[in-house]
């Protein structure tokens, strides 16, 4: 991030995209997260929104929050109708049918719509190599439905459909790697952001919209509701992530990996679990054991990123 | 304006014909037996013969919500698919029609699994039939390549702006080659020059599209859409008439064959009536009195122009290609039931199902179902419907 923080803000868009007035839970980082890439998105973007909280938020009839044309169609699709917005803009721009201009097209869509039930339709887009940057907001479980996990759901996490019980002791497999899914793809940009590094997202975003062909950004969005913690620290906690190595910042341009951000020493995940009412029945030796798996991914990264 | 007649193979044809209309967008994936349609678009565009953006995507899923983006830039769009390929579009294909968006379809109707079958039958097409597309049979290659132009024009007309579906026989009428006249570009691009939704997805004037609706607007949304579908006929008529006018061939939402006077008719959807009108001729010969309905319009459904080529019948025999299960019967012969309700002289239906997964119907076939159809009418039917030809 070199130094952006210091001078960034002053840069930042005034003006909002994704205006206020949207039904958002309180202390949704989600909702912050779409707020600050409507932001970087600018005027000439076309948003394909998959169906998840985000648009049943913010597009109850006869009300939008979207300042910026604006299409939801259905939960697995949006990469697929992204590729068809691109393909519509580009032929009728070289038949003559509409004025060249520099139109882009944005996918924005939770981890259900991209890990799961949409991976298919985001997979065909980016190997077909259309121009749009895709952009998942990751809350880590189905949170629209209520609180179903994903499989972006951290191991251990409760969730209605991996609930700890006497038997089981929440969800029991490792959040699947979506952006690593990304770049075996080839595609030219792909990288993690978190709303509470708002200036590194925002650089993030217009850096994807920016570059020809498919672009992936993965972006963490803490969910009060969902994680069961409490309202007023879901900024805080989205620092905790990436700082203790849970969730890590990096950009991987080209196959190149880049850190966004290494902290001197990684926080205990502890600092970070102990905050969320759904790791709360998990025992210290199952902390134990996912620290050291996250200490390992993180050297992994970093190792990748040298 | 009567061109040239070649021998062509109906899928080509149609290629041809999206060609002739000019397609920005082509969603593709492949499926049998649709999928020379989808190949010989895909050669055309790498020859350079037709100027559009195709799009080999990676599933049908995929396909129709490729073609929901295109559309809904405002790009002149087509895709193409069959059996399972449709089922998988299905949820796209309300939004389609909800959205309003021009997209055109071709489907070489094929039955579904399981059994898998890739031969055909309507099954694909009845089990779509609620989605809010337009829906038009077709009976021969030359009804085909017509179709497809007037499908343009039907979608795209600001009365309309509704999708379509142009459904042709598998195999039977999508591998067969036939002799066809082309109409020339430049009368399809004066008949149907590509016509802009008046609203498209641009940053000059944002939108939104596809919003959530609560109940307080939901219904309203729906009986929008519903009297938009129930007041196309009329244009869906004027454009066939228009075309009739340019191209000399007439087209109607129900079609009557050797109906005059005849207190029994037989009725048919696609190519099947091809066949069914040479039993009829030959069951004529030997004093039967017998005509065919064919019905080409299949969604928004004609219930004037039904009603009246049925209304002086005493006996109505219905073949359907697909079984609704468990149901009444056959589909169409259930939704014929329904048509004819309210006329105080209905004419007794008898309702056939045959020609499922590609079994063929031949014309001693259809003089069976005739004379069968006949005595059951006579003697009334028992069961609900009758299945031809199966092997018990
Ligand atoms: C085909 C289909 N299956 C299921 C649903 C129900 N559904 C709507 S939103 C949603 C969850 C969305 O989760 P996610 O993508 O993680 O986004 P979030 O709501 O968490 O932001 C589900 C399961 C649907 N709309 N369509
Ligand atoms: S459930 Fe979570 S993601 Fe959805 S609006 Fe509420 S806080 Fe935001």
């Amino acid at each position: 991030m070199q130094n952006l923080g210091i001078y960034a803000s002053r840069l930042v868009r005034k003006e909002e995209n994704f205006v206020p007035g949207h039904r958002a839970c309180i202390g949704c980082g989600e909702a912050l997260a779409v707020r600050l890439a409507a932001k970087a998105f600018g005027k000439n973007t076309i948003v394909v929104n998959a169906t998840g909280c985000m648009e049943i938020v913010a597009s109850q009839l006869p009300y939008t929050s979207w300042k910026l044309p604006w299409i939801h169609t259905l939960f697995e699709n949006s990469a697929a109708v992204a590729s068809g917005i691109e393909a519509g803009l580009k032929a009728q721009m070289r038949k003559g049918k509409l004025p060249q201009e520099d139109i882009k097209v944005a996918a924005i869509a939770g981890d259900g719509a991209t890990l799961d039930i949409g991976l298919q339709a985001l997979s065909g887009a980016m190997e077909r190599g259309h121009d749009f940057v895709y952009l998942c907001f990751d809350n880590e479980a189905y949170m629209n439905t209520g609180i179903q996990r994903s499989s972006a759901t951290p191991f251990g996490a409760s969730t209605t459909t991996s609930p700890a019980g006497r038997a089981k002791a929440g969800q029991m497999s490792w959040k699947k790697d979506m952006p690593a899914i990304a770049v075996a793809h080839n595609i030219p940009y792909v990288a993690t952001a978190c709303p509470s590094y708002p200036f590194d997202l925002i650089e993030k975003v217009k850096k994807g919209l920016e570059t020809r062909g498919p672009t992936y950004i993965h972006i963490l969005s803490v969910c009060p509701t969902g994680w069961r913690c409490d309202t007023e620290i879901s900024v805080m906690l989205g620092r905790l992530a990436v700082e203790t190595g849970v969730f890590p910042l990096y950009e991987v341009e080209n196959g190149k990996y880049k850190m966004s951000m290494v902290p001197d020493k990684l926080k205990p995940v502890k600092d970070y679990m102990k905050l969320q009412r759904r790791f709360r029945h998990l025992k210290p030796e199952a902390i134990d054991s996912i620290q050291a798996r996250v200490v390992e991914e993180y050297e992994k990264l970093l190792e990748k990123a040298k | 304006m009567i061109g040239k007649r070649h021998g062509i193979e109906v899928s080509i044809a149609l290629a041809d014909a999206v060609k002739l209309c000019d397609a920005d967008v082509i969603a593709a994936y492949p499926i049998t037996p649709q999928t020379h349609i989808v190949e010989h678009l895909a050669e055309l565009v790498a020859e350079g013969e037709l100027d559009a953006e195709y799009i080999p995507v990676e599933s049908e899923h995929s396909a129709l919500s490729a073609c929901l983006g295109s559309a809904a830039a405002g790009a002149r769009t087509f895709t193409a698919t069959a059996g399972q390929g449709l089922e998988l579009m299905h949820e796209v294909l309300y939004v389609a029609s909800g959205m309003r968006l021009p997209i055109v379809m071709a489907v070489a109707n094929r039955a579904l699994s399981a059994p898998l079958s890739v031969w055909g039958d309507h099954s694909d097409a009845m089990a779509v039939r609620d989605t809010g597309w337009i829906q038009i049979f077709t009976e021969n290659g030359q009804e085909v390549v017509d179709q497809i132009i007037c499908a343009f024009k039907i979608a795209e007309h600001h009365k309309v702006l509704l999708p379509v579906m142009i459904h042709l026989d598998g195999f039977n009428l999508s591998h067969v080659i036939e002799p066809i006249e082309m109409p020339d570009k430049q009368g399809v691009c004066d008949f149907a020059p590509h016509r802009r939704s008046p609203l498209t997805l641009h940053p000059s004037r944002p939108v939104a599209m596809g919003d959530f609706a609560p109940p307080v607007i939901f219904t309203e949304a729906k009986w929008a859409q519903e009297q938009a579908m129930l007041v196309v006929k009329p244009t869906i008529v004027e454009i066939w008439e228009q075309f009739a006018e340019k191209f000399g061939r007439t087209y109607k939402p129900v079609e009557c064959y050797k109906c005059d006077g005849a207190k029994n008719l037989l009725f048919t959807m696609g190519s099947f009536s091809e066949t069914a009108m040479t039993a009829v001729d030959k069951l004529r010969q030997a004093g039967v009195d017998i005509g065919l309905v064919r019905l080409r319009l299949w969604r928004p459904f004609p219930f004037e122009e039904f009603c009246a080529a049925v209304k002086d019948a005493e006996t109505l025999l219905v073949l359907d290609r697909c079984i609704s299960s468990g149901g009444p019967g056959g589909p169409v012969a259930s939704e014929l039931k329904s048509a004819l309700y309210k006329l105080d002289k209905k004419p007794k239906v008898v309702s056939f199902v045959g020609g499922l997964g590609g079994r063929d119907i031949t014309v001693a076939g259809f003089e069976k179902i005739i004379v069968d159809g006949l005595e059951l009418a006579e003697t009334g039917q028992e069961r609900i419907f009758e299945i031809v030809g199966v092997r018990e």
